[in-house]
């Protein structure tokens, strides 16, 4: 009995709370000086996941270059992809930060939810599609150029494959890539077909097979699909997924592995070859600068090898082929200055799809809507316009020599 | 009550029988008689004392932190601010609903632990009908649409390893943890389904959002669970089905034997228990997530076998075991971004305060005997 009045008691206590909870909420807007200034920043996972990892070394690289301290960045961990994401968004308002950055795809309705509920602070998000059809002043999507880094990276990794060629471990028509990819996400798609052209630009007769996890983060089962795909004969592998399980296939079997979203070399050191990866320090240096300095932030933003945002990672020349390095520099230059496109459809047999034929029109989804609808042209002059129309990937082609071993996510 | 009081008798029996053997152990444990409740609270009270201090002195040499910032931070999180308070009381009435929906399961015995599985199912059916019905019906009669198939479909999530239980004596232990994965994989199935884009992110939905309540979108789901808490108190103590759901729990033979069908009290459990659980998807997906993903359900399932546990299946006590768990996790959560350290952290020291928690449970209920003592006995 005494339990229960306990509870009862409890209960109207919290309802008394709730009644005094309701008083005013004040509105007012923060003075954007350095001292007062707040970063709030919304991760999916942790550190354990090798893109939410790839955030936090961004992140804390751009709070030693401006000088903020540890207390102006607050980080909320392990936000899943509902309701929670604007829940803490709401919360680092509260915290009064001036910025908010998320880092998940599917973090992006719930930002913009919270967006809509308070204009004075700014909403940041990666890998978004929405802001620039959304017309909301204080929502921004970013991402980076990253199929340029796939291609460079592509370029090691082709040359991997002419130098086991030239020893004779292998012949050309061996030269088989595998690619663990997470979904048949444009992303996805996007940096593959990107990795794929760059081996093609130095070894010709190179093919990929792709097989999807169907999952962002599953480190077992993209363990178990780089082990099949070098079981079917792949000699060199790469990944787009987020854990180390692919990384970890090829070194216990001596695959060669090209990395994505940083070094895997310390865990990795006979078969890591170089890694690609978005540095979010310069984004998330010029969203702060604008702020501080009360100027608009781009509704879109594309980081490049330019910005410094599409960046590879010291290169492991003891696996790397000779010449990685120097061939590595100099595509880099030709990419920069725009001699060199990666999507390039105009070389003929470079991009061919359905057997041979050459790409000369794609409609892309750019601006999304609830029925996916292609709406915007982008294989024009010669090249595909990828990340052009907006910041985040749309190439979705599946060109030939790439084969999807499991669209449908089967085994 | 009374039961309890036979199973002391046959404890203390066992223990009398353990005796005859020439070799003695240093001490037994014996079951303790009916403990007055100030003594039992206040066994609870020196554990979480005990828990906090424990956790205080662990991150003051591991951490380097002022175990006072440390507690602070962690009342910061549920209480800080205005906000949080709201969430706490939302993630309360969340737990809450699910806990209190496999409690007429836990009672009768029936190991449920499929509640994650049919709140997913819950979550899954809403937002079918949210995407294909959503823009056709008016809202209200989306809304009820939504309701009954969130509803249904928990039930029958519920309701096959019932039967299969009460026909063919399957493992209902096995049997609902698999059903977990099925809906786990049911659901990605159609997330991939319906994103051609193949992007397997849905996100928010336009139409079918439950009503805000006083302009605050965590009042509806409050209410709801607030009511719901009281009709199962009320329905496991003063209906005859709830009488019937605890005999067939004591006993089954007992409860065949005056006449119960207990393969319809399980079965007809199971339908109620998996039906509150397909609400909760419903509160989930209708009131906050607008959406469903794989994690819709996060874990909850499991998390409310605890509570419903720690509370012994009384509903009232719920609120308070629910309200200790999430102040836990939302305490842990702060904590880990204040001080920016990784959540295991935190997860160590909300594991030392449950373990304290359900340890003490040892002690109200039984006692340690020391053989020398034997003879004052």
């Amino acid at each position: 009995m005494f339990k229960k009045i306990l509870s009862i008691a409890l209960a109207i206590a919290m309802i008394a709370s709730l009644c005094v909870v309701f008083a005013s909420c004040d509105d007012e807007k923060k003075a954007p000086s350095k001292e007062d200034f707040k970063l709030g920043v919304i991760l999916l996972h942790d550190e354990f996941s090798t893109y939410d990892l790839n955030f936090m070394n961004g992140i804390n690289a751009a709070k030693e270059a401006l000088g903020l301290t540890d207390a102006q960045v607050i980080f909320k961990k392990n936000i899943p992809e509902s309701n929670a994401c604007y829940e803490a968004a709401c919360d680092l308002v509260d915290e009064g930060c001036n910025i908010i950055f998320a880092d998940s795809f599917g973090h992006e309705d719930y930002m913009i939810k919270a967006a809509r509920e308070f204009p004075d602070v700014e909403f940041c998000h990666a890998t978004g599609t929405k802001a620039h059809t959304e017309g909301l002043e204080n929502f921004h999507n970013a991402f980076a150029a990253i199929y340029q880094g796939r291609y460079l990276a592509g370029v090691a990794a082709g040359m991997k494959l002419n130098e086991m060629i030239n020893a004779g471990d292998i012949s050309a028509a061996e030269a088989k890539m595998g690619y663990v990819g997470a979904f048949t996400y444009a992303e996805v798609i996007s940096g593959y077909t990107s990795f794929y052209l760059g081996a093609k630009s130095v070894c010709p007769s190179v093919t990929m097979d792709v097989q999807f996890t169907g999952s962002w983060y599953d480190e077992t089962a993209e363990k178990t699909t780089a082990l099949a795909l070098i079981k079917g004969g792949c000699v060199l592998i790469s990944q787009h997924a987020d854990s180390m399980g692919a990384p970890t296939a090829c070194e216990e079997n001596g695959i060669p592995n090209v990395s994505y979203n940083g070094s895997t070399l310390e865990d990795c050191p006979e078969t890591f070859i170089v890694s690609s990866r978005i540095d979010w320090s310069p984004y998330i240096q010029y969203i702060v600068n604008q702020v501080l300095e009360g100027e608009d932030i781009a509704v879109d933003w594309t980081g490049t090898i330019e910005t410094g945002s599409v960046v590879l990672t010291d290169i492991n020349t003891a696996v790397a082929a000779a010449g990685t390095v120097d061939k590595i520099a100099e595509v880099k230059e030709a990419l920069k200055t725009g001699k060199l496109n990666v999507f390039d459809t105009a070389t003929e047999g470079f991009i061919t799809v359905k057997n041979g034929s050459a790409l000369t029109t794609y409609k892309a989804d750019v601006d999304t809507d609830a029925a996916f609808t292609p709406d915007t042209e982008v294989v024009k002059d010669g090249y595909f316009h990828e990340s052009e129309y907006r910041s985040a990937p749309y190439f979705d082609v599946r060109i030939d020599g790439i084969t999807l071993l499991n669209e449908d996510y089967g085994d | 009550m009374k039961n309890n009081k036979d199973r002391q008798e046959t404890g203390v029996s066992a223990a009398n029988a353990k005796e005859r053997p020439v070799r003695e152990p240093l001490f037994h444990v014996v079951k303790r008689a009916q403990l007055p409740l100030w003594k039992s609270i206040g066994i609870r009270i020196v554990a979480i004392v005990a828990a906090l201090l424990l956790c205080g002195i662990m991150c003051f040499f591991l951490l380097d932190i002022n175990p006072l910032t440390f507690y602070k931070t962690m009342i910061e999180g549920s209480f800080g601010t205005e906000r949080r308070l709201w969430k706490l009381f939302k993630d309360i009435a969340v737990l809450l609903c699910i806990s209190l929906a496999v409690t007429p399961a836990f009672k009768m015995r029936f190991w449920n632990i499929g509640a994650e599985g049919q709140v997913l199912v819950g979550c899954l059916a809403t937002v079918a009908c949210m995407r294909s019905l959503g823009g056709i019906l008016p809202e209200p009669l989306l809304i009820v649409v939504m309701l009954v198939a969130a509803l249904l479909a928990g039930a029958i999530w519920g309701l096959i390893p019932a039967v299969f239980k009460a026909k063919w004596g399957t493992n209902e232990t096995l049997f609902t943890l698999m059903m977990n994965y099925v809906a786990t994989y049911l659901v990605a199935y159609f997330l991939i389904k319906w994103t051609p884009n193949g992007s397997s992110t849905l996100g928010r939905l336009e139409h079918g959002h439950l009503p805000k309540l006083l302009d605050n979108e965590y009042l509806l789901t409050i209410i709801v669970v607030a009511l719901l808490t009281v009709a199962m108190f009320i329905y496991l103590k003063y209906t005859k089905q709830g009488y019937e759901i605890s005999v067939v729990g004591e006993s089954q033979k007992t409860a065949g034997y005056i006449g119960i069908n207990v393969k319809t009290v399980i079965i007809r459990t199971m339908i109620i228990s998996g039906a509150l659980c397909g609400l909760a998807g419903l509160l989930i997906v209708g009131a906050l997530d607008h959406s469903v993903t794989t994690e819709s359900a996060g874990g909850q399932g499991f998390t409310a076998i605890m509570v419903s546990w720690l509370a012994k299946f009384d509903p009232f006590t719920m609120v308070l075991t629910a309200f200790l768990i999430v102040f836990l996790q939302q305490g842990a959560d702060r904590i880990s971004s204040i001080f920016n350290i990784s959540n295991a952290f935190p997860s160590i020291i909300t594991g030392i305060i449950l373990f304290f928690i359900i340890g003490c449970e040892f002690f109200i209920n039984y006692k340690v005997v020391f053989t020398r003592r034997e003879g004052k006995k």
